[in-house]
């Protein structure tokens, strides 16, 4: 490695991350509890900066770094930039809740922030090696968030799960990974592409190495038959650290996936199509089904995580460019929603009370009708009924699918979203029907209750004009793939 | 008048909704009224001039507004209506305005809210109407299920959660399957999802265009609703709120039929040919069968609500009534009369129903007797509308429903003849009802109490009346607008796609 020829500018905001990360935990030694609210503003302030970093370095053509294996190109800067979003509505939505359970320490910027440094070198990664460190940093950092709460029996249990699990999957990620390495002989993902495309490569032991890097990428996903995980860890973690999970990661997730299928092993399209397929059929199917039997809403908001991955797979499966950026806005939008539905039982939990189940969602609409609003755009969102975002993303999803005539595919993914609107209506049915159980005031911090709003609003104003947000997908999509 | 009369008539109403959702909870619930009916009133007017401005001479598109909007999945923001659509556009919106002013004090709880639905609702509905882009005409035919969703849930009866659950998936269920043929429809007609564009497509095999006929037929049919799909309308009528039933009897229903003369019958000409019969046979099931199932209904808003899909057979079967490949064209204008005919009358009985409702709290037939007595105006409003329902000469139910016997006499006397008994049926059930509520002696002490309509109701009730008045003593105010559009349609249909 020659370090004068070293960029360091593309890895700008990761940098500064790094840094600014580090300023946190050492602080935390020498502030006391009552200044512990300072590790919040801390937080968002490097979430602002490393967001201003990111559009100023946003790249026209990629630029490779680090001896080729970190990359930045619009995709992974597009992401990022929702990342800091979505991680920075995530600290805002807690603020409140972790101080009323303790959890307002250092640790949990430091973590939360270290996460996020996992998932930006897994959507920035161009190699096997910098895909795999990533994600172990992020999962690192998640498991040990979510076992924080060492004094919940729950917390801890599902931390051990999503460990032990966690570490099996990385297990089989990586065992798959030796295999292209044995075929192919290198671990990055271009030449690994060109190696396949070339036909040097032993076939049997590429298709091994596939089935295994697709189970370990499922499981990352949670999507079926590898989500077992899933509703545990959602049900048993504090709701913020729910949120943690199953918001940036997932899109942290599906860039990884993309970056391996894609850009590294899109010569074997044809093989990973179908196992895709298969995982994404039975996602919906199951995902929604299990759904509708739930009545802790974290749970049933796990499984319907797992249909949505579902539906995200379609797009990647159809094998387009067009399909791709439609998984991604998919991708999008699905953080998008899943921050304001863990944002409102945040919000409606206190001191003392978790909101949890179907049941203490009753009657918000007379308890306050502006969240019970919000709720309702939300939950149809996901539910994919226009004019509300959810829709745009099955819309583009299915289109995608329809374009290489899949459309038994098509079929079978409109029916499962109608299974899948059931559960949705009866959370509506819950807020708007239903006389109040608890009675007690709706109390949140100013600054949750207009990100929350505009959060919400947000997928009812994507929903009428998403065209902006299309093209940016698309364009993403195009500069980044432009090289295969 | 304005160069975007359309996007005027379907945004006003939303605008107005959301001003009354503005106003909060209840404690400013007169706030709201007003709002909610200087809103109807605005969306009522600003919709006139497109039945003024009208051109009877151009049977294509008018007031035409094309917009891009999602370019990158070839959608535009399409408006346009035609002699057949802009009837509908103008029926919309004055039934909003019945609707507000018949739930102006009768609605207790959260009137911002159920007022505020249905002004967004009505934007909607006129926006599916409008609409000349698919995904466009699919996201305000989508839409307006969440506000119907609420309105029976929130305000409807004893069964009300299971009557929303049940109207929400069935809907869905159809509209689904049409996404997935708008979908195939786009890639066919060139990346585009222009109506126009789609029935232009030149060829399409036969048993594609059944499969997307299916898929249509399922989307539409269950909004018609038609014989087998229909079993979500009775639920969902009876627990729904007056203004709730008034909107799904005059408005809803329509959409359903309106689909299958936008979409199925100029896209997919030949399935529609050759599953006519399929269609005449479940429209002449749901005339004979359901107008019989009426006759035994014990609750007077179900049995108007099975007399409404007894009066939609008439309307799809008009809409299907092949001779080779040409439809007739006295069928169809009839279906079309009938279709407007039957949003007034039925307004009008749901209304009288909600009225005595509001009184008694119940509607049984077999609680009421008598009423005449104490509630003589309202009873000589009823009997006209009773005798509409029933397809009395001079009201508006006759001209539409002789229209499409007419048309039916030419194709096939058996239709015609089975098609005919509705007059006898129709009549049996409507008169019936209306003789064991309205006549003979007071029958309880809950009659004795009844008072006559006030104000608020006698204006509902009377602008009802002129509307069904007028539109039967003068049927050819409509038809000669729809006319060449209709002739359009005939002829287009004619074009084999094969």
């Amino acid at each position: 490695m020659n370090w004068a020829d070293l960029n360091l500018m593309p890895a700008l905001p990761e940098l500064f991350m790094s840094g600014a990360i580090l300023v946190i935990l050492m602080l935390d030694a020498f502030i006391s509890d009552a200044k512990r609210g300072m590790h919040y503003g801390l937080a968002l302030l490097t979430l602002a900066v490393c967001a201003v970093l990111q559009v100023q370095t946003y790249p026209v053509v990629p630029v490779h770094t680090f001896s080729g294996m970190f990359v930045s190109d619009a995709l992974s800067s597009l992401v990022k930039l929702a990342m800091y979003g979505s991680t920075a509505i995530v600290l805002v939505y807690s603020r409140q809740y972790i101080a009323d359970r303790g959890l307002l320490r250092g640790e949990f910027f430091s973590l939360a922030l270290f996460a996020l440094l996992g998932m930006n070198f897994m959507v920035s990664a161009s190699s096997f090696v910098s895909l795999y460190m990533g994600l172990e940093l992020l999962s690192l950092s998640l498991y040990s968030l979510i076992a924080l709460q060492r004094d919940s029996v729950k917390a801890t249990e599902s931390a051990m799960k999503y460990f032990v699990l966690g570490a099996l999957a990385s297990g089989l990620l990586l065992y798959g990974i030796s295999m292209i390495y044995g075929a192919t002989g290198t671990l990055d993902l271009a030449l690994v592409a060109k190696a396949i495309k070339a036909h040097t490569a032993n076939d049997m032991l590429l298709v091994f190495g596939l089935v295994f890097i697709v189970a370990g990428l499922c499981f990352k996903l949670g999507a079926v038959p590898f989500h077992m995980w899933v509703p545990d860890v959602y049900q048993g973690s504090a709701t913020a650290v729910t949120l943690m999970v199953g918001g940036a990661p997932k899109l942290a997730a599906f860039v990884f996936v993309l970056r391996i299928l894609v850009q590294g092993l899109e010569a074997m399209v044809a093989d990973w199509q179908a196992m895709l397929a298969l995982v994404a059929v039975l996602s919906m199917a199951i995902g929604n089904i299990t759904a509708i039997a739930q009545t802790n809403i974290k749970r049933m908001l796990a499984y319907s995580t797992i249909s949505h991955m579902g539906f995200l797979l379609l797009g990647l499966l159809a094998g387009t460019p067009d399909g791709y950026a439609a998984a991604l806005f998919y991708a999008l939008i699905y953080v998008l929603m899943s921050m304001v539905s863990f944002g409102i039982l945040l919000g409606l939990s206190r001191a003392g009370f978790e909101c949890e189940t179907l049941d203490d969602l009753k009657g918000l609409n007379s308890r306050n009708s502006w969240y019970a609003l919000l709720m309702l755009l939300t939950m149809f969102s996901m539910a994919g009924v226009p004019p509300l975002a959810g829709f745009y993303a099955k819309f583009a999803v299915i289109k995608a699918i329809a374009d290489i005539h899949l459309y038994w595919l098509a079929v079978v993914s409109v029916m499962m979203s109608l299974i899948g609107a059931f559960y949705y209506l009866r959370v509506v049915k819950n807020i708007y029907f239903d006389e109040a159980q608890d009675t007690s005031a709706i109390v949140m911090r100013a600054d949750m209750k207009l990100v929350l709003s505009l959060n919400a609003i947000a997928l009812l104003v994507l929903g009428v004009v998403p065209e902006r947000v299309i093209v940016l997908c698309m364009q993403a999509m195009k500069q980044s793939l432009a090289a295969i | 008048m304005f160069t975007n009369q359309l996007s005027l008539v379907i945004w006003a109403p939303i605008v107005a909704g959301l001003l009354v959702l503005a106003t909060g909870g209840d404690q400013r619930a007169t706030l709201a009224r007003w709002v909610a009916v200087a809103g109807a009133l605005i969306g009522f007017l600003l919709s006139l001039p497109l039945f003024t401005g009208f051109d009877n001479l151009n049977g294509g598109m008018q007031f035409e507004e094309v917009k891009p909007w999602i370019a990158s999945f070839g959608i535009q923001y399409h408006l346009g209506v035609d002699g057949i659509s802009m009837l509908f556009v103008i029926l919309n919106s004055f039934t909003t305005l019945m609707v507000v002013l018949a739930g102006w004090e009768v609605i207790k709880k959260r009137q911002s809210q159920y007022m505020a639905a249905f002004l967004i609702m009505s934007g909607l509905i006129n926006g599916a109407f409008a609409a000349l882009d698919a995904i466009l005409f699919y996201v305000f035919f989508e839409g307006m299920l969440i506000p119907m969703y609420l309105i029976i849930g929130v305000w409807g009866g004893p069964r009300r959660v299971y009557a929303s659950f049940k109207f929400f998936l069935y809907t869905l269920l159809g509209s689904l399957l049409m996404l997935v043929a708008l979908i195939y429809l786009y890639f066919q007609a060139g990346k585009t999802f222009d109506i126009q564009a789609f029935q232009a497509i030149a060829k399409i095999p036969l048993h594609v265009q059944i499969l997307l006929f299916i898929a249509f037929f399922l989307s539409f049919a269950v909004k018609v609703p038609m014989w087998p799909v229909h079993t979500w309308l009775p639920d969902a009528h009876v627990e729904a709120p007056t203004g709730g039933s008034m909107v799904l009897a005059a408005i809803t229903l329509k959409i359903g039929a309106y689909g299958f003369l936008r979409f199925a019958l100029p896209i997919l000409p030949d399935a529609a040919r050759e599953l006519s019969w399929i269609m005449v046979a479940l429209s002449l099931v749901a005339v004979v069968y359901i107008g019989l199932v009426a006759l035994v209904q014990t609750d007077m808003k179900k049995l108007v609500a099975y007399s409404s899909i007894s009066h939609m057979g008439f309307v799809t079967l008009g809409m299907f009534m092949f001779t080779g490949s040409h439809l007739n064209q006295w069928a169809v204008e009839g279906a079309l009369v009938q279709m407007v005919s039957h949003g007034f009358v039925s307004a009008g009985m749901f209304f009288c129903i909600g009225v005595m409702y509001d009184r008694v709290h119940s509607r049984n037939i077999a609680d009421y007797g008598g009423v005449a007595n104490k509630m003589p105006i309202f009873a000589a409003f009823m009997m006209l509308f009773a005798m509409a329902n029933s397809g009395l000469p001079a009201t508006s139910g006759f001209a539409g429903e002789f229209m499409v016997i007419m048309g039916a006499v030419q194709v096939n006397f058996w239709y015609a003849a089975l098609a005919a008994t509705t007059l006898i049926f129709g009549a049996a059930y409507t008169l019936w009802m209306y003789k064991r509520v309205i006549f003979g002696e007071v029958s309880n002490h809950h009659v004795e109490e009844m008072a006559d309509v006030n104000k608020r109701e006698f204006l509902v009730l009377v602008v009802l009346a002129i509307a069904v008045l007028g539109m039967g003593l003068y049927p050819q105010g409509f038809v000669e607008k729809m006319h060449l559009s209709v002739n359009d349609l005939i002829a287009h249909v004619a074009q084999t796609k094969l």
